[in-house]
């Protein structure tokens, strides 16, 4: 039950992007074709995943344990960047077929500011290290799911006629701060 | 402070040494060039050459599946970088560039209004769009969109018009359209293609059999443009002064202003704007794609042969031509009389075909001088055989041995070529082709007292041109219908002395519509005529297979008419290295067929040097008409006289070879250019004193 809620407010309440507004580049850049924005939303799963455990790990026996709490951010950075590299050359020579499906999407969330902000989330709210594993990847989902349904929406807004000044991005913010709105509607489920 | 330093410093060392470690560990083998290459792509991962991403383009470059100038928005000296590490020539790959097919544009009328849709995707949806016409431009500008570079842009008649310069080639536009308007195309593509079921063409453009963009030439010439519309004339036809001259035009009996009015005079205005390029004293540049390092043979310097020659030099393959007579044209230089098409204007065109590179071996016979073994051992990847149809055929009829009789092309050829010819009085031309029509308009000029065509059927049947049937009878020839030659009456000396013929009437409809001639009982004629020519047509000669005596050669296939067997779609012959076209593959047709087919060998032969299977265009239209653009009437026209063809007067032609045809002047050909509608598939400009509604 526990973890049930945790996916919801993972999921929908605290959505990574239409609830906390982290990771919109990604979210306008990505979501133009059904297709990139699937790749993305895999990628995002794998990496938030990864990153969110190592980085419990790192905070909760390297900071704390040396008492450099305040360097959480720089050093998750470096973390974070770090294992991204490590992980795209042990797929690339170990699961080629994964890498070349995710391979190009992994340099681009390096250093989003999704997978930062789920990382420093998990920390910040206390979880234990399977919450912060679950958390993570909750959060990823939510992420997915929201790049996936504004990528549905964003293919339908091309065959409708757009003023000359809302085409494309303009529309495209527009588009989010709506589906962010109807977000809203799940605060307080939990 | 410090150990917040020395932290940093940590973790950043185990951070180092783990990826240092596992990069050794992880150690994927990939080649440096990949790298060097990806450093000189612009690296703005946009995904514009297809790819995902820079590296992924990088290394489809190394790969060599893709060209250096893969990358649509590298400078100049980015590709010649990575041609460099590549070791390639950067021109090696032909940029492709992006054109539009559809002209109509808002002039199409529409079939029903519907408000709120602003793309051209979602429109085509929706009964495939608000057109009436099926395949044109629906104009609401995806591929404006579309194009990352601002290289398109709704043009004022309602359809994109492409500026050159700022093209990529990236094809993001093609992708975009929902129908097969805008098209991305190198140039070999665009000079190989064919016509096909679903494009947006005129009726006289379907029926060329060169395949000419009619249409888009006249209204060049409209707009001034002359060397434009003697290029567009090019990417089909490499001997427009030719063609303007001695053309039998099909293309106009197609035209739709013919429908309601005279029809335009099309191959006057080629002619207008070939002799405009030959009398403005430089040749305009052709342009060819890069060499492919490919050697073809060329058998034959006729039109087929100079066609194919032209073709496959424009796209990147190098040619060589071997012709048996001392000169280049095959039956336009040798079968055409200097009056129809004046020597040194084919002069002209031939060298402007062979400056582009190509070399010509003259007074070589196949199967004679050269075979097909010296061809394979001197490393040709591919033969054209364009060796024409030479061979008359004969009468059958007693007496035709006898002195002062000839054959049609074989007497044509030994007048052109300057033998010595003894020449009679009287002379009797068998026949009612062009063929027979050149005899005998070459015979009144070298001064014979009365010279008879004899044709077995009437006038209306005759196969020759019509300008050229007025102009024998304004030339004073005496035409004999309805005559079929029995036997040639020889004297003492074996001297031919007359010609007698049965008379005929016609009777039920043959095979090819024309009424059968049946003889009449008892009404043998004598014509006194001291020369017989018979020009009853003419096949091609086979002897060469016998001569050769490669044993390979026992393997081309002929039909029963000695043309040579191939597939009428790719001309491939039953061995697979030889190609054929013209007068050799189809037996004696019009110069502009052996144009087309000179092409369309090009286009096999090119599909056979790259390995790909030989297989004919797809949805090839081959002469066939749309059916939905053949009209029965046409509203809007105007009745405006056709231009009349300058010509010679009869006094001043009969005693000389000059030229009887003249150009039309500027103004002239200005105002016929004017009478073109302009057509498309189904769409045209109406006369414009008589606007009709939409």
């Amino acid at each position: 039950m526990e973890y049930f809620e945790l996916a919801i407010g993972c999921i929908f309440i605290n959505n990574i992007l239409l609830a906390q507004f982290l990771g919109n580049c990604p979210f306008l850049g990505t979501s133009k074709k059904m297709e990139t924005a699937v790749g993305m939303s895999m990628a995002v799963v794998f990496v938030m995943v990864m990153a969110g455990i190592f980085t419990w790990t790192v905070d909760t026996y390297l900071l704390k344990g040396l008492g450099v709490e305040y360097l959480r951010t720089v050093s998750f950075i470096l973390v974070i960047a770090s294992l991204v590299q490590f992980v795209e050359m042990f797929l690339k020579k170990s699961i080629p077929g994964l890498y070349a499906g995710l391979g190009i999407f992994l340099p681009l969330i390096t250093t989003n500011c999704a997978v930062m902000g789920a990382c420093l989330l998990n920390i910040s709210k206390e979880y234990s290290f399977m919450q912060a594993l679950a958390a993570s990847f909750f959060y990823a989902i939510g992420f997915g799911l929201a790049l996936i349904l504004f990528a549905g929406v964003r293919e339908r807004i091309n065959l409708a006629r757009v003023p000359k000044a809302l085409q494309d991005t303009s529309i495209g913010l527009v588009t989010a701060g709506m589906i962010a709105l109807t977000f809203t509607a799940f605060k307080g489920m939990v | 402070m410090l150990e917040a330093l020395l932290f940093m410093l940590g973790i950043g060392a185990l951070c180092g040494i783990v990826l240092s470690l596992s990069s050794k560990v992880f150690y994927v083998y990939e080649d440096p060039r990949i790298a060097q290459v990806e450093n000189n792509l612009a690296g703005a991962n946009c995904g514009g050459c297809g790819f995902a991403g820079c590296s992924a383009a990088a290394e489809a470059i190394v790969s060599g599946k893709e060209a250096p100038s893969l990358c649509i928005i590298n400078s100049k000296e980015g590709v010649e970088a990575v041609s460099r590490i590549m070791g390639v020539d950067a021109g090696s790959a032909e940029p492709p560039m992006s054109y539009n097919m559809c002209e109509g544009g808002n002039r199409a009328a529409d079939k029903y209004h519907y408000m709120g849709v602003s793309s051209c995707k979602a429109m085509a949806v929706v009964f495939g769009g608000k057109r009436v016409c099926g395949v044109g431009c629906i104009g609401l500008g995806d591929c404006v969109k579309a194009c990352k570079f601002d290289a398109v842009y709704m043009g004022p008649d309602g359809h994109p018009v492409v500026i050159d310069e700022k093209c990529v080639g990236c094809g993001a536009c093609q992708k975009s359209c929902p129908k097969d308007i805008i098209e991305v195309k190198t140039l070999t593509e665009k000079l190989m293609k064919f016509n096909q079921k679903h494009d947006p063409l005129a009726p006289c453009a379907q029926t060329c059999p060169a395949e000419i963009n009619i249409p888009r030439y006249i209204n060049q010439l409209k707009n001034g443009q002359y060397k434009e519309a003697v290029q567009t004339i090019r990417m089909r036809n490499p001997l427009p002064l030719a063609c303007g001259r001695v053309c039998p035009h099909p293309c106009e009996n197609e035209c739709r202003r013919g429908v309601e009015d005279e029809p335009v005079s099309i191959n006057q205005l080629k002619r207008f704007v070939a002799d405009y390029e030959m009398n403005s004293g430089s040749r305009l540049p052709i342009t060819c794609a890069p060499d492919t390092g490919k050697k073809v043979a060329v058998i034959g310097g006729g039109p087929a042969g100079l066609s194919c020659a032209f073709f496959l030099r424009r796209i990147g393959h190098q040619v060589d031509i071997f012709e048996a007579m001392p000169k280049l044209g095959g039956i336009i230089r040798y079968g055409i009389p200097e009056y129809r098409l004046p020597k040194k204007v084919l002069d002209w065109e031939i060298q402007g075909i062979l400056d582009l590179g190509i070399k010509a071996f003259t007074h070589v016979r196949f199967g004679e001088d050269f075979g097909l073994g010296s061809l394979m051992a001197s490393g040709y990847n591919a033969v054209f055989m364009g060796i024409g149809a030479w061979k008359d055929y004969a009468l059958g009829i007693e007496g035709e041995d006898l002195d002062g009789c000839y054959k049609g092309i074989d007497w044509l050829q030994r007048f052109s070529s300057g033998q010595e010819m003894k020449l009679g009085k009287t002379a009797a031309v068998v026949g009612g082709g062009n063929s027979a029509i050149d005899c005998v308009r070459t015979l009144i000029r070298l001064g014979l007292e009365k010279v008879y065509i004899v044709y077995r059927r009437t006038r209306n049947e005759m196969p020759a041109n019509e300008v050229e049937i007025v102009a024998a009878e304004e030339e004073g020839i005496e035409f004999v219908f309805l005559a079929a030659p029995t036997r040639v009456i020889g004297d003492d000396d074996g001297k031919a002395i007359g010609l007698e013929y049965l008379k005929m009437e016609l009777g039920e409809p043959d095979a090819s519509g024309r009424r059968r001639p049946v003889p009449v009982e008892g009404s043998e004629t004598v014509l006194d005529v001291d020369m017989v020519i018979s020009a009853i047509s003419q096949a091609p000669d086979p002897s060469f297979k016998d001569k050769d005596p490669h044993t390979r050669m026992d393997d081309l296939e002929l039909t029963r008419w000695n043309t040579i067997d191939s597939d009428p779609a790719t001309l491939q012959s039953s061995i697979p290295y030889i190609f054929t076209g013209g007068d050799a593959a189809t037996g004696p047709a019009l110069v502009v067929d052996a144009i087309g087919g000179g092409r369309r060998a090009a286009r096999s032969i090119d599909l056979f040097l790259k390995g790909e299977a030989v297989v004919p265009p797809k949805d090839s239209l081959q002469n066939k008409r749309i059916h939905e653009s053949i009209f029965t009437s046409v509203e809007g026209i105007r009745q405006i006289k056709r231009a009349k063809m300058p010509e010679l007067h009869v006094d001043q032609r009969l005693d000389s070879m000059v030229e009887v045809d003249l150009v039309l002047p500027e103004a002239e050909a200005h105002r016929e250019a004017d009478r073109c509608l302009n057509c498309c598939r189904i769409c045209y400009d109406p006369d414009t004193d008589f606007p009709i509604a939409k």
